[in-house]
C-alpha cells in the first residue's frame, strides 16, 4: 500500500472526483493559479483547467453563499477556507442557507456542498486563525461535521464527502498535511459517521478526533512503555453524525475514559461525548469521565505556550493515571 | 421621499416614453395583459386575507406584506423563460404566487399546516417551488444576494441561456455580502439580475437615514462596473421593458444588471411593526395609495386601452377573492405535521434512507 501525506491523499481525492464527476467544481483563495495556499489543490487547475478550478476573491460570505446557491442547482462545489476560522464571516451562507435550506423547503431543495480547510491551533498565528469550530457547526441539524487525522481517513472522507447529498464542513489540519502514512489504491470511500479504533487497548479509552488522536496515541504508548497501561485510542473522524456505538464499546470494555479534544472545554466535542457516557455506559464506569481540552482562552500566539495550550500527551497520561 | 421617482437618475436607455411601445410590450394579447391584472389581484387578496387571519391569531411568527408592491413580483416575473429562475427574501408571497404557486399551499405554510409549501416547515418568509425555478424565501437581509448568484453561476456552467432574478429591499443594501455579491457578478460575467425593490423604508429608517448614496441606490454599480438603471415600479410597463433588457444582456451578454424599482408598502415592515404609522405619516400612505397603487394605475391602463370594463374587473376579482376563500378554507381543514415530521427533511441521505444514511447517529435528542 503506498505511502502519502494527509496533503497529497486529499489531492488525490479531489483529482479524482473532478475526474469522475464533471458537477464536482474546487473553489478557493489561491486554489488555482497560485497551487493553493497550503498546495492542497496543487496541479488541479493546471489538469482540470479555470471552469472546474476557480480562484475567488477574499470573500468568503460571497463565495461560500455562491456555492450554497449553485449546490442547490445540482452542482457539488468544494469550496476551500484557507482556514475554517474564516468561515466566521461566512456563518449566515453555512448555517442559515446551507444547514437550514433543506429543512425550510420541506425537503424539496438539498444542497451537495463540501467546504473544507484547516481547523486547528498550533501553528502560532493567534487567536483569529486558529479556531477550532466543528462544535459549533456540528450543533447544526443539516449540516455533516468530518474531522479526519490521517491520510488514509482524509481521503476516503473526502471522496464520500463529495459524492455526500447534504452539505458537509470537512475539517483538516495544518499540522496533519505533512504527515505520512499508508492510503489504499482504488477508489476508497470510508462512510460518514464511521469512528475508527486506532489502537485497541483494555484499560482506558482515549476518545479523541484530528490531530488530537495522535497526541493520543503518541500518549497510549508511552502509558504502555512507563506504567504498563493498556489504552485504547477510539478515532471519532465525523463529528455529525456520531458512531456513537463505537464510542460505547470501548467504554464498556474499557470501563475507563478519557476525552481529548483540541476545542475549548466548555461545550466542546467532547463534552457531548462525556454526556453520551454518562448516559448510556454509567455502570459500565469505573472512574468519572475525563477530560484534556485546550486550556480555556483564545490561542495564545507565544509559541511555546501554544504547545502546552493544546491537549499534550503529558496532560493526558496524567488524566488516566488519576484514575487508574 | 428623499429623492423623487422623476428626480431619479436614470442610466440605460433609450427608452420611449410611452414603455407600453417597448418591443417587449408591443405584441402582448388582451388575455396575458388581464392576466397582470389578475396576478396582481391574486397577491392581494391572497395577503387581505391571510392578514385577517393574522390578526385573529391563525398563524404565528411574522407576516411582511407585499401589499402596494405587486406590479414589481408581476411585471418581472411574468418575462421568465425556462432557464430563468429567482429568489427573493423574506417579503416573499408576491414572488411565489407570481411564479404559480397555489394560494392553497401558500396559505396552508402561513397556517403551519403540514399541507403547506414547506410542509410547515418554512413559515411566512421561507416559500420554495424549485419545479417553478423559485428558490425563497430567505429570512436574514441580503442572505439571498450571494446564492442567486450562485443559481445563476449553475446556469452558466451548465451552458444553458437564462437568468436569475435576485430580489432584495432597500434595506439590503448596506449589508457587506451584496456588495460580495455585486463585485463577483462582474468579475465573473455571471447572468445575475439584482432588483432592488426600493419601497423608501428598511423597517422604521428612512433610506435617508440609512444610505449614504449620491443619487440612487443602484448607481452604486458603476463601483462594480455593472449595467444598472431606475425603474418606476408603479407602471408594469416599465418594469417589463427594462427587466426584459436585463434579461437580454444576461441571456446574450452573460452581463449582470442592478435594477432598482421604486415602490411603496402600505403595511408596516411586518404586521407586528408598531411604529408602521410613526415613522412616516398617514397621510404619505394615503397618498400612494390614491396617486400610485399599481393595481389601480393597471386597471385604469386597461379601459383606457379598451380592453377592461367594470364588469370584466369584477369576474377577475372575484376569481382571485374566491381563490383565497378557498385556500384559507383549505388551510383550516389540513392537519398540523405530526411530531415525529420534526426530525425529516433535515438530511438528504437520511430521508431517503441511502447506506451514506445510516451510518452514525444523525439526531441527538433525549
Amino acid at each position: 500500500m503506498p505511502v502519502i501525506t494527509y496533503r497529497q491523499a486529499l489531492n488525490d481525492a479531489l483529482a479524482e472526483e473532478l475526474e469522475r464527476d464533471e458537477k464536482v467544481i474546487v473553489m478557493g483563495e489561491e486554489v488555482a493559479e497560485y497551487n493553493g495556499a497550503y498546495k492542497i489543490t496543487e496541479g488541479l487547475w493546471k489538469r482540470f483547467g479555470d471552469k472546474r478550478v476557480v480562484d475567488t476573491p477574499i470573500s468568503e460570505a460571497g463565495f461560500i453563499g455562491l456555492g450554497v446557491g449553485a449546490a442547490m442547482m445540482g452542482l457539488r462545489p468544494v469550496m476551500e477556507l484557507m482556514f475554517w476560522s474564516f468561515a466566521y464571516v461566512a456563518y449566515d451562507q453555512i448555517i442559515n442557507n446551507a444547514g437550514c435550506v433543506r429543512y425550510m423547503s420541506g425537503g424539496l431543495i438539498n444542497c451537495p456542498l463540501v467546504i473544507r480547510g484547516p481547523s486547528n491551533g498550533g501553528t502560532n498565528v493567534g487567536a483569529t486563525h486558529s479556531h477550532t469550530p466543528e462544535n459549533f457547526l456540528a450543533n447544526t441539524p443539516g449540516l455533516k461535521v468530518v474531522c479526519p487525522a490521517t491520510p488514509a481517513d482524509a481521503k476516503g472522507l473526502m471522496k464520500a464527502a463529495i459524492r455526500d447529498n447534504d452539505p458537509v464542513c470537512f475539517m483538516e489540519n495544518t499540522l496533519l498535511y505533512g504527515e505520512q502514512g499508508e492510503v489504499p489504491e482504488g477508489d476508497y470511500v470510508i462512510p460518514i459517521g464511521v469512528a475508527d479504533l486506532k489502537r485497541e487497548g483494555t484499560d482506558v479509552s482515549l476518545i479523541a478526533h484530528g490531530r488530537a488522536v495522535l497526541t493520543a496515541l503518541a500518549a497510549a504508548h508511552r502509558l504502555h512503555e512507563e506504567f504498563n497501561i493498556s489504552a485504547e485510542v477510539v478515532d471519532l473522524r465525523s463529528i455529525r453524525p456520531l458512531d456513537e456505538e463505537t464510542i460505547l464499546a470501548s467504554v464498556r470494555k474499557t470501563h475507563r475514559a478519557v476525552l481529548v479534544d483540541e476545542n475549548k472545554p466548555f461545550c466542546g466535542v467532547s463534552a457531548q461525548i462525556a454526556s453520551l457516557i454518562q448516559e448510556r455506559a454509567f455502570d459500565d464506569l469505573d472512574a468519572p469521565v475525563q477530560r484534556v481540552c485546550s486550556l480555556d482562552a483564545p490561542a495564545i500566539y507565544s509559541p511555546p505556550l501554544e504547545a502546552l495550550q493544546l491537549p499534550t500527551a503529558d496532560r493526558i497520561i496524567q488524566k488516566v493515571l488519576a484514575i487508574s | 421621499m428623499s429623492v423623487t421617482r422623476a428626480e431619479k437618475p436614470k442610466k440605460t436607455g433609450p427608452h420611449p416614453v410611452d414603455y407600453a411601445k417597448a418591443a417587449i410590450n408591443a405584441d402582448l394579447t388582451t388575455k396575458q395583459k388581464l392576466g397582470f391584472l389578475a396576478d396582481m389581484l391574486r397577491i392581494r387578496r391572497f395577503e387581505q386575507a391571510s392578514l385577517k387571519l393574522y390578526q385573529q391569531g391563525k398563524m404565528g411568527g411574522f407576516l411582511h406584506l407585499y401589499i402596494g408592491q405587486e406590479s414589481v413580483a408581476v411585471g418581472t416575473i411574468a418575462l421568465m423563460g425556462e432557464h430563468d429562475h429567482v429568489i427573493t427574501a423574506y417579503r416573499d408571497h408576491g414572488h411565489a404566487l407570481g411564479v404559480g404557486m397555489s394560494m392553497n399551499e401558500c396559505m396552508a405554510e402561513l397556517f403551519g399546516k403540514a399541507t403547506g409549501c414547506s410542509k410547515g416547515k418554512g413559515g411566512s418568509m421561507h416559500f420554495f417551488a424549485p419545479d417553478k425555478n423559485f428558490w425563497g424565501g430567505h429570512g436574514i437581509v441580503a442572505g439571498q444576494t450571494p446564492l442567486g448568484l450562485g443559481i445563476a453561476y449553475a446556469l452558466k456552467y451548465q451552458g444553458l441561456k437564462g437568468c436569475c432574478l435576485t430580489f432584495l429591499g432597500d434595506g439590503a443594501v448596506n449589508q457587506g455580502v451584496y456588495h460580495e455579491s455585486l463585485n463577483l457578478a462582474s468579475l465573473w460575467d455571471i447572468p445575475v439580475i439584482y432588483i432592488i425593490e426600493n419601497n423608501q423604508y428598511s423597517m422604521g429608517t428612512s433610506q435617508a437615514r440609512s444610505s449614504a448614496i449620491k443619487g440612487c441606490l443602484a448607481e452604486r454599480a458603476e463601483g462594480y462596473n455593472i449595467d444598472w438603471d431606475t425603474v418606476n415600479g408603479e407602471d408594469l410597463y416599465e418594469v417589463r421593458a427594462k427587466t426584459w433588457e436585463a434579461m437580454q444582456r444576461a441571456h446574450e451578454k452573460c452581463r449582470p444588471t442592478l435594477l432598482e424599482i421604486d415602490t411603496y408598502r402600505y403595511y408596516g415592515h411586518s404586521v407586528a411593526d408598531a411604529n408602521a404609522k410613526k415613522y412616516r405619516s398617514p397621510e404619505e400612505i394615503e397618498f400612494y395609495k390614491q396617486n400610485h397603487d399599481p393595481i389601480t394605475l393597471w386597471e385604469k391602463r386597461l379601459r383606457e386601452e379598451g380592453i377592461l370594463d367594470d364588469a370584466g374587473l369584477k369576474t377577475i376579482d372575484d376569481a382571485a377573492k374566491k381563490e383565497a376563500a378557498t385556500a384559507v378554507q383549505f388551510a383550516e381543514d389540513s392537519p398540523f405535521p405530526e411530531l415525529e415530521d420534526i426530525y425529516s427533511d433535515i438530511y438528504y441521505e437520511v430521508d431517503l434512507g441511502t447506506e451514506a444514511g445510516q451510518t452514525g447517529r444523525h439526531f441527538f435528542n433525549d
